[in-house]
């Protein structure tokens, strides 16, 4: 890493590796790993959008994953603010789920059946801010609503009432709650209809010119990517085999797997 | 012409009474020619697919009106018994999910087996056709996915065996159901120029379902818009997509992401104009 720049990095990754055991000798030692991350670095300033793109089984999911302690790493280190992430207990780490939120591919296995949105919703703040007044989570829970677009009728109905966007709107509800910094985005579009997608994309932009996010987007469509990113990891097989800003990238491709990534996009 | 759809009615009997899922929706599909369906969710596209064989469960399901011509024969009109004739060896099927169409406690071979055993029972040597279609599908080593078990293979792979089967009683008609909303798009791009090849190979018809108009461009001949139950526009792929003469192609065409235009917004579309310009 080069010295402290005017803007310091909000979240720094440094030769990340995760390896997952494939088989084990009779002591219970691993004979053979699978490099799920191998070797990868990169950073997030704050306010920035920086996009993850590959195929299923690059590893994108596992480094999103890491960040959040979701995943243990098995080497390399991953800095919030200058201050080490990745060794800390879930306990120690719970400050920082304040601070880093995620949002999943799937709305409908990412939200609870049973509970009503208001409960969805109450949830990180109870854990997060117990000190507040009920009243004032309400009212809190009703704005969040409102910023990504639904209102307060729609408190106390389940999961299940909505449509795939809406309940991808539930889940950047869930994530902006606690007031994070930083929003590990995986594959948040992916499901969803290109109507929807937009909607949703414009959404998260709007989102973070309000609030001064910063996104790792995560997504296997570069031209998702692309709209949002201020800068792009193009990553095959747990490497980063390219990098650069968005146009540097589709205009100046210089890896074949990502001319190949590019060529697959449907284009009108 | 191998499929004519007229007037098509289909209603569902929900507990808030009887809901229109298709309010008259008609197309037709010419022999070796492929047509695609583009709408969003909801839009009636998947009903319309599945109607064909009347694969829809009735009730729910209500056929109120209509004629689906296939050949000249009103499949509407037919019994359960007369339509399995149809049903996978007239007019097969792809649809979304590969791993859940996959029945996963069953060999792949098993799987293939089961269906030339359904209908083409007189073969004397199943497993070699068997075989010989997956190597059209272009799985390279294919006996070991014969042995393999779904969850032994990528989506798509298992999106490749799909086709296979749905390819075993040479259809004359393939409806593919957004066949790769579910993989990468580099893997989608594999499927798509596969449909492509075994369209042209095997001089079939095919019915593509999707709500991406950019996987349309380059694929199909003709291209059949549908909104809220009904067909909006329709026409040849090219005229369709650069001069769209309905506010909602238009709009569907609008929020397909391109490359090459960062930061600017995607232009969502707005359904209070569109429904103002329909009388629905």
């Amino acid at each position: 890493m080069t010295g402290p720049t005017v803007s310091s990095p909000l979240l720094s990754v440094n030769s990340l590796k995760v390896y997952f055991p494939i088989r084990k000798s009779l002591f219970g030692r691993s004979k053979e790993w699978v490099k799920a991350v191998d070797d990868i670095s990169f950073t997030i300033k704050e306010g920035q959008t920086v996009g993850l793109v590959g195929e299923s089984g690059s590893g994108k999911t596992t480094i999103g994953r890491t960040i959040v302690r979701l995943q243990d790493p098995t080497s390399g280190s991953i800095l919030y603010e200058g201050k080490p992430i990745h060794n800390l207990s879930q306990k120690q780490f719970r400050p920082y789920r304040k601070k880093i939120q995620m949002i999943f591919q799937d709305p409908h296995n990412s939200l609870n059946p049973r509970l009503t949105i208001e409960s969805i919703l109450r949830e990180p703040l109870d854990i997060h801010f117990p000190g507040m007044e009920k009243k004032q989570k309400k009212e809190k829970i009703v704005e969040l609503l409102e910023k990504v677009g639904l209102s307060a009728e729609h408190l106390y109905r389940y999961p299940h009432e909505f449509s795939g966007g809406q309940r991808q709107r539930i889940g950047i509800a869930r994530a902006l709650a606690v007031g994070p910094k930083l929003i590990i985005c995986d594959e948040p579009v992916s499901a969803l209809d290109v109507s929807v997608q937009a909607q949703i994309i414009n959404l998260l932009m709007d989102l973070q010119q309000e609030f001064n996010l910063s996104y790792l987007f995560i997504s296997h469509d570069l031209a998702v990517v692309e709209y949002l990113s201020d800068y792009v990891l193009v990553l095959n097989k747990g490497r980063i085999v390219e990098e650069g800003t968005p146009e540097e990238i589709y205009k100046h491709p210089k890896d074949a797997y990502t001319k190949k990534l590019i060529a697959s996009i449907p284009s009108i | 012409m191998l499929l004519q759809v007229e007037d098509l009615h289909v209603h569902f009997l929900t507990q808030s009474g009887e809901i229109p899922a298709l309010r008259g929706v008609s197309f037709s599909i010419e022999k070796a020619e492929s047509v695609a369906i583009v709408g969003e969710s909801g839009s009636g596209k998947s009903v319309t697919a599945l109607s064909l064989t009347k694969l829809l469960e009735s009730p729910p399901a209500i056929y109120k009106k209509g004629k689906i011509l296939y050949e000249g024969v009103d499949l509407l009109s037919l019994s359960q018994k007369e339509l399995r004739k149809y049903r996978g060896g007239e007019i097969a099927y792809v649809f979304q999910e590969p791993s859940t169409s996959l029945n996963p406690v069953y060999s792949i071979g098993f799987q293939l087996l089961e269906a030339i055993e359904l209908h083409q029972p007189h073969l004397k040597d199943k497993k070699s056709v068997g075989l010989e279609v997956l190597q059209k599908v272009g799985i390279v080593d294919c006996q070991r996915v014969w042995k393999s078990y779904p969850h032994e293979l990528s989506g798509g792979m298992q999106q490749r065996v799909m086709i296979a089967m749905a390819l075993l009683c040479k259809p004359k008609l393939l409806v593919a159901d957004e066949p790769t909303t579910a993989l990468d798009v580099t893997i989608q791009a594999q499927i798509l120029e596969l449909f492509a090849k075994i369209q042209k190979d095997l001089a079939m018809s095919v019915l593509l379902i999707t709500h991406n108009f950019g996987i349309v461009k380059g694929f199909s001949d003709r291209v059949v818009v549908m909104f809220r139950g009904q067909v909006v526009e329709e026409g040849p792929t090219e005229k369709v997509i650069y001069s769209p003469t309905h506010p909602y192609t238009k709009a569907l065409i609008d929020c397909v992401p391109r490359l090459g235009e960062k930061g600017k917004r995607l232009r969502a579309i707005d359904y209070s104009l569109i429904e103002s310009s329909l009388n629905l």
